[in-house]
């Protein structure tokens, strides 16, 4: 396992949408690199034969009745929206340069 | 000390308030006006991050609800009415659970002020058992810890010494029954924060099987690994709250569709004469020995001993998969989480910090989740986004999913074996609040839910009880057991029995040894006026 840079957690902090300082990147960079070494030798538990799991107990995906049921209304959908108008959410502009 | 109702047990009071001796809306007072005693007040009226001189462990109290709903029961019970088990007897819950009319903040910048337009399922359901709800406890910042410093709103103290941390996450709801601020809580547990909180504060708390307990209005976490339980100062209280909580709900698909109940009777069969014997009791061999304190290792041999007088069959079992279960709980949940709290964006609830000039909307997310979360959350946002990267999936999610079948694997082998099995809940007592320093060493914080994490991986009921005080710094060790999944009565059973055989050697509960209620709240002035920590 390579060690992990600053360049690479500035990466994945784009794509987690969370900004850093460059103190905040060097940081989390020597951390992450010490999570990472401890918990690397899961890679060498299991052989190819084991089956992954990724739910504790085994169920079926169920579908409800196609029955109408209590909703929120558009006044509570919106009650915590830290911009709103018109009954929509309102953010700023979702396109660079527009 | 004479009996207060604050001491009581929720199965006492609830049968004090069914025979009318006494009215739940003195029993919800009286635990309000500890609250107010015992809580403390902020440190800095402008700068919550700080908490409070007290314990902290609520977060928002619900004065006013909590008494209108005692006196409904008090009037409904002078009419004759029907009412179920708990019905008066009040609860708190942890603040990562919505509850319609409170604020739901999950102790993070990110929700301070969020007010959620619905109840989650186990809250609908205690207004249902018509229980008076006290507040919403402090936590880990959404539940991210297993020490409650990682609150956004200060840490909360632990009553047995209020330097030291009440576990974590749930050390709110923890800290709240085991300084008899209420007599029971909800708390979620992911990778131990019912269980470790309830270890080290000297009180009981069980995760049930995976999908039994309903996590609809539930902040997700990590949502193959979350579950909502019960927190108590007695085993047959945590059995009383998990009846009226579980259950089937439509409204969460990771639901089971089993029907729940029978635990209070197999609390009760239990703690009979005779309710240990021929039970096999499994003692997990890779749980024990290095790495664990001396004092809890001492307690846990001396319940070990109880178990077999009592005509328990002690076997030794073999989990060797568990040596890898810690970094495949750390890497499925991080990626788990990075995934759930994509939704923190600042654009339909929750913090919105925008940027100078005209930003984009990316510029605005990353602004906002740079002031919303604090470090740790960050930390396992990063780290789960590097383990679902491409290039390292097969490596860390793939494996840790892997190791996940391998521990399903030892557990059920060992359930061969063994009716339950056996381990000390935590490696140690409480630390010091500031006592790790986590960016020294994350992974130092992460070794307390070593014991508790295999249960979370594998979906299986596990509950922790009170085994004693370590002899070397007289602070709480906490006993759990574990049983195959939808086998949760089995839990009680044995936690019962050994909670009786360890009251006939105290002489009483546990918590009698820590001294009168009211010198703890001496105590918390006494640590105020020395400038708190």
């Amino acid at each position: 396992m390579s060690a992990i840079n600053r360049e690479q957690v500035a990466h994945l902090a784009e794509l987690a949408r969370i900004e850093m300082t460059d103190e905040e990147l060097a940081r989390v960079a020597g951390e992450l690199e010490l999570i990472v070494s401890s918990v690397a030798s899961v890679s060498e538990a299991a052989g190819p034969d084991v089956p992954a799991t990724s739910h504790p107990l085994p169920l079926q995906n169920v579908f409800r009745d196609d029955v109408v049921g209590e909703t929120l209304t558009q006044e509570e959908a919106l009650l915590n929206a830290p911009d709103g108008q018109d009954g929509k959410f309102r953010v700023p502009a979702i396109l660079d340069g527009e | 000390m004479s009996e207060s109702i604050i001491e009581l047990s929720a199965a006492e009071l609830a049968a004090k308030l069914a025979s009318g001796e006494v009215a739940s809306v003195d029993a919800v007072q009286a635990h309000l006006d500890h609250i107010e005693a015992t809580d403390g007040t902020a440190l800095d009226a402008q700068d919550r991050s700080r908490g409070t001189d007290g314990l902290n462990a609520f977060l928002h109290r619900n004065t006013e609800e909590a008494l209108r709903v005692a006196r409904e029961v008090d009037e409904a019970r002078a009419n004759g009415e029907e009412l179920p088990e708990l019905a008066g007897v009040p609860v708190a819950v942890k603040d990562l659970i919505v509850t319609k009319g409170q604020p739901t903040t999950a102790a993070s910048r990110m929700l301070e002020g969020f007010m959620s337009p619905y109840d989650g399922t186990v809250t609908r359901k205690l207004r249902a058992a018509r229980m008076p709800i006290l507040g919403k406890t402090n936590l880990d910042e959404f539940a991210m810890g297993s020490s409650t410093e990682h609150s956004a709103f200060g840490p909360t103290r632990n009553p047995w010494d209020l330097t030291k941390i009440p576990g974590g996450s749930g050390g709110g709801s923890a800290a709240a029954v085991s300084a008899f601020q209420t007599p029971l809580a909800l708390g979620t547990d992911t990778g131990g924060s019912i269980r470790q909180p309830a270890a080290v504060t000297g009180t009981v708390g069980v995760k049930p099987t995976y999908g039994s307990v309903s996590r609809y209005g539930v902040i997700a976490m990590a949502s193959s690994l979350d579950q909502v339980g019960p927190c108590s100062r007695t085993v047959l209280d945590a059995a009383l709250l998990h009846e009226v909580v579980g259950g089937h709900d439509p409204a969460d698909s990771t639901s089971l569709p089993d029907p729940v109940g029978g635990y209070a009777q197999a609390a009760r069969t239990g703690a009979a004469d005779g309710g240990l014997k021929g039970l096999r009791v499994g003692v997990v061999k890779q749980l024990t020995g290095d790495g664990f304190q001396a004092g809890v290792q001492q307690r846990f041999e001396e319940s070990l001993e109880l178990l077999r007088r009592a005509g328990a069959e002690i076997v030794e079992v073999e989990t060797p998969n568990f040596e890898y279960a810690l970094g495949a709980y750390y890497l499925i949940m991080s990626s788990e989480v990075s995934s759930n709290l994509a939704k923190y964006d600042g654009v339909r609830f929750g913090l919105r910090v925008t940027p100078e000039g005209t930003p984009t909307i990316e510029k605005v997310m990353g602004a906002s989740r740079a002031a919303g979360f604090g470090d740790e959350v960050k930390r396992r946002i990063i780290l789960g986004t590097y383990a679902l990267s491409a290039g390292y999936y097969d490596a860390y999610y793939g494996s840790a999913q892997q190791v996940r079948t391998l521990v399903q694997r030892d557990f059920a082998a060992a359930f061969e074996k063994a009716d339950v099995l056996i381990s000390p809940t935590a490696p140690t007592t409480a630390f010091d609040i500031g006592g790790v320093d986590e960016s020294a060493d994350p992974m130092q914080m992460y070794l307390n839910d070593i014991a508790t994490i295999p249960t979370n991986l594998a979906g299986i009921p596990a509950l922790s009880l009170p085994g004693g005080l370590a002899p070397e710094d007289g602070l709480p060790v906490g006993i759990q057991f574990m049983a195959p999944a939808r086998e949760d009565a089995r839990v009680y059973r044995a936690g019962a029995g050994l909670e009786r055989l360890l009251a006939e050697k105290w002489g009483g509960p546990l918590w009698q040894h820590r001294g009168d209620v009211a010198g703890t709240v001496h105590d918390f002035a006494a640590t105020a006026a020395q400038g708190g920590k």
